[in-house]
């Protein structure tokens, strides 16, 4: 039913662009990959913090709120080299498996993040309970799935 | 002489079955690729604190003693799963340009880590809470960032083949750069 739509994401001027070029597609990637390690820091930071790990003695409230400036820098990257990186093999990626595991976890993620995490890290003290871990857990889980299905596309 | 070993390293029955499982490389290069998030993630939010553009209430220590175990273990996954991926393809790597600048680079980052342990770091106590710490913290911290920048970059590109010696001809600086084995010399 999509697929009328992707057809047309890989005739766009970007997606002709990337795939035609031959330096695109692997300095976007690489960038994306930037984004990834930029991502995982400051998602870690706060889940190993609300897991109990980290920067133990650091008020959960403070550690998330000086991450979350980077966290959404990394969004921003990931998002701006994913989209082109996608439009260049948008009908590749509507048959691959791993794609949709990936686009199906992202806004569950982008949601839990932004609307969950972030106010459980708000409240959160010194001392995380058992809300404050299952939080960081789930976060963890979830933006694992995403990457780990995000380098499977390339495998699939 | 490393020609050979390698050439020789490269044709062992592991390095053979790594290089053609339909599962086990993708898995391997995968958690490498994971494990980014952990050991180069750690990495670059304390860089920006060395830098001072960070967490500048969260005293320098606390990312030294607390979060450094992180990023150790991120560390020791990278190079294990590294190691495995250049045991797959050992002379393919060794004469691929991005992969020797992934190399050089990847010295200088360990190198500028152990100034600023053995500097900048051991005087810590005095700077810690300082939202900017001083120079030679800050310059520790950016070069930090640079270098992984440019390993994490070259690391992506070794993937491509468009510089290896077998798909001459090479402009003479690739040749040399690869170390391809050309007719002239």
């Amino acid at each position: 039913m999509l697929e009328p739509f992707f057809r047309w994401c890989e005739s766009t001027l970007i997606g002709r662009a990337v795939a035609e070029s031959v330096w695109a597609f692997p300095i976007l990637e690489a960038i994306h990959l930037l984004g990834l390690c930029m991502l995982g820091g400051a998602l870690l930071v706060v889940d190993l913090r609300l897991l109990g790990a980290g920067l133990t003695g650091q008020p959960v409230a403070q550690l998330a709120r000086n991450a979350r400036r980077w966290l959404i820098t990394a969004l921003v990257i990931m998002v701006a080299t994913g989209i082109p990186l996608f439009l260049s093999e948008a009908i590749k990626a509507y048959y691959n498996t791993s794609f949709w595991v990936k686009m199906t976890t992202l806004p569950i993620a982008l949601l839990f993040t932004f609307l969950v995490r972030e106010r459980v890290a708000r409240e959160e003290g010194r001392d995380p309970g058992v809300r404050g871990k299952i939080v960081g857990a789930v976060s963890l889980a979830l933006w694992f799935t995403v990457a780990a299905a995000g380098r499977w596309i390339g495998f699939s | 002489m490393i020609q050979r070993f390698l050439g020789w390293l490269g044709e062992t029955p592991w390095s053979v079955a790594l290089l053609e499982s339909l599962y086990v490389w993708p898995l391997v290069e995968s958690t490498h690729v994971l494990a980014l998030g952990l050991f180069v993630g750690t990495t670059v939010m304390m860089d920006l604190r060395l830098v001072g553009v960070a967490f500048r209430k969260v005293p320098v220590q606390a990312f030294t003693g607390r979060l450094l175990p992180w990023t150790h273990i991120g560390f020791v996954v990278m190079a294990v799963t590294g190691l495995l991926l250049f045991y797959s393809q050992p002379l393919r790597y060794y004469h691929n340009v991005f992969f020797r600048v992934k190399v050089l680079v990847l010295i200088a980052a360990g190198i500028n880590a152990f100034i600023f342990h053995r500097g900048a770091q051991r005087r810590a106590a005095e700077w810690a809470d300082d939202a900017m710490p001083p120079r030679a913290a800050r310059a520790a911290g950016a070069v930090s960032l640079a270098a992984w920048t440019v390993v994490v970059v070259t690391g992506r590109l070794i993937a491509y083949n468009w510089f290896d010696c077998d798909l001459q001809p090479q402009p003479d600086w690739v040749n040399w750069a690869a170390g391809c084995a050309t007719g002239s010399e």
